[in-house]
């Protein structure tokens, strides 16, 4: 039995599938950083440590005996909780299609946005640095204007390539300016979506919980997403009334090369 | 004639897992072949009997790398783990361990979850429609 105690919720085997299938049909169009990023793994819940090649000197061992610690990073647990009612999987069981598993939907946004917030702007806590602040170009402010859109990407796909950074590259964009792209339409008629698309020569990415959002290289080997153990529903406890699970997943966040995207303002 | 290359009832089987399952049972018949022709091949005194054997048993090599090529091209997780083994260089266990590491990892890194695993298997999602 693993970690996740699924066997001993009160839960059939229909009843995870439906979960399971929920959960995976709320999670995927929210999981922005893993559209554009590289991603290793899973590697199992005991997966513990990235990695990280480098080392930190120490005081010597003994009479002319040097001594170095490995540098690793410590991976995160995410976790967020949610109720079902349990007449609801009972209703599901028996055949109902209508079944409310809004409590799955809200923990399946949170924890997205989670992923997406700590790789777009970090996660300082677990000593992740995200994609924005460790850009060290200079921020791009996106504001209202969606029509001065093109000219921010453009800008920022300049900034790329001037050091060397080459093609193709996606842009992640927060809700508001996602929305703005996809209502305005240029002079002529032509989607800003398909202008913005032949910038980049990549995808354009719907990210919850990013704030403005970033143009990203993605010809591989620059930005480096680590999972331990990938997404999954577990069991905490239940009453007569109510099953209480959780979503949970282990990764970390590496830039490897933070000069291979330009961080987009709001 | 017998059937015993099929573990469950045949008239179940898809078409493909029976053309899969004769070709590994033909594998198997031609690993043992060569292995009866190594021990015979071992004790013949008889140096024109012998040349006979090696060249019947450079058949069966040809025949069974053919099975074998032929089942790597229909399992992409089995070939992934053998060309991380075949003809390379060095401790084949250590060859053996990496491979089959890299091959299921990133096999879940496009949506199959590691075995015994209970997550959504999720995975990467580059290229994937928005």
């Amino acid at each position: 039995m693993s970690h996740l105690l699924r066997e001993h919720a009160p839960i059939t085997e229909a009843g995870w599938k439906l979960l399971d299938s929920e959960a995976e049909e709320r999670l995927k169009p929210a999981l922005a950083a893993r559209r554009l990023v590289d991603f290793a793994g899973p590697h199992g819940w005991e997966h513990s440590a990235t990695k990280l090649g480098r080392t930190d000197e120490l005081e010597s061992a003994g009479e002319e005996v040097g001594a170095r610690q490995r540098r690793v990073l410590p991976l995160v647990e995410l976790r967020a909780p949610f109720t079902v009612p349990r007449s609801e999987l009972e209703d599901a069981d028996r055949g109902a299609e209508d079944v409310d598993l809004g409590g799955l939907d809200q923990a399946a946004r949170r924890i997205a946005g989670a992923e997406n917030s700590a790789v777009f702007h970090g996660l300082s806590g677990a000593g992740i640095a995200g994609i924005s602040e460790a850009s060290p170009h200079d921020p791009i402010t996106l504001g209202e204007d969606c029509e001065r859109y093109p000219t921010h990407v453009a800008k920022a796909v300049d900034s790329l390539r001037a050091v060397g950074i080459d093609a193709p590259y996606g842009l992640a964009l927060g809700p508001e300016a996602h929305t703005r792209v996809l209502e305005t339409s240029e002079h002529g008629g032509y989607p800003m979506l398909e202008h913005l698309r032949k910038i980049l020569g990549g995808p354009i990415v719907w990210a919850p919980a990013v704030q403005g959002g970033a143009v990203v290289s993605m010809r591989g080997g620059d930005f480096l997403f680590e999972s331990g153990q990938d997404l999954s529903i577990g069991y905490e406890s239940h009453d007569a009334e109510t099953v209480q699970l959780y979503l949970e997943e282990s990764f970390n966040f590496l830039a490897a090369t933070p000069e291979a995207a330009v961080a987009l303002s709001p | 004639m017998g059937f015993d290359q099929y573990h469950e009832p045949a008239s179940e089987l898809p078409d493909e897992i029976r053309t899969f399952a004769r070709l590994c049972a033909s594998l198997t018949e031609e690993a043992e072949a060569i292995g009866w022709y190594e021990q015979r091949i071992s004790v013949e005194p008889d140096r024109e009997a012998r040349a006979i054997m090696r060249d019947a048993q450079g058949e069966e090599f040809k025949h069974f790398s053919m099975d074998l090529e032929f089942l790597l091209r229909r399992t992409p997780l089995w070939r992934e783990i053998a060309e991380g083994i075949l003809f390379q260089e060095g401790d084949i266990v250590e060859h053996g361990e990496e491979a089959e590491e890299e091959a299921t990892e990133e096999e879940a890194a496009r949506g199959a979850p590691l075995a015994g695993s209970e997550s959504l298997g999720i995975g990467s999602l580059r290229g994937s429609a928005p």
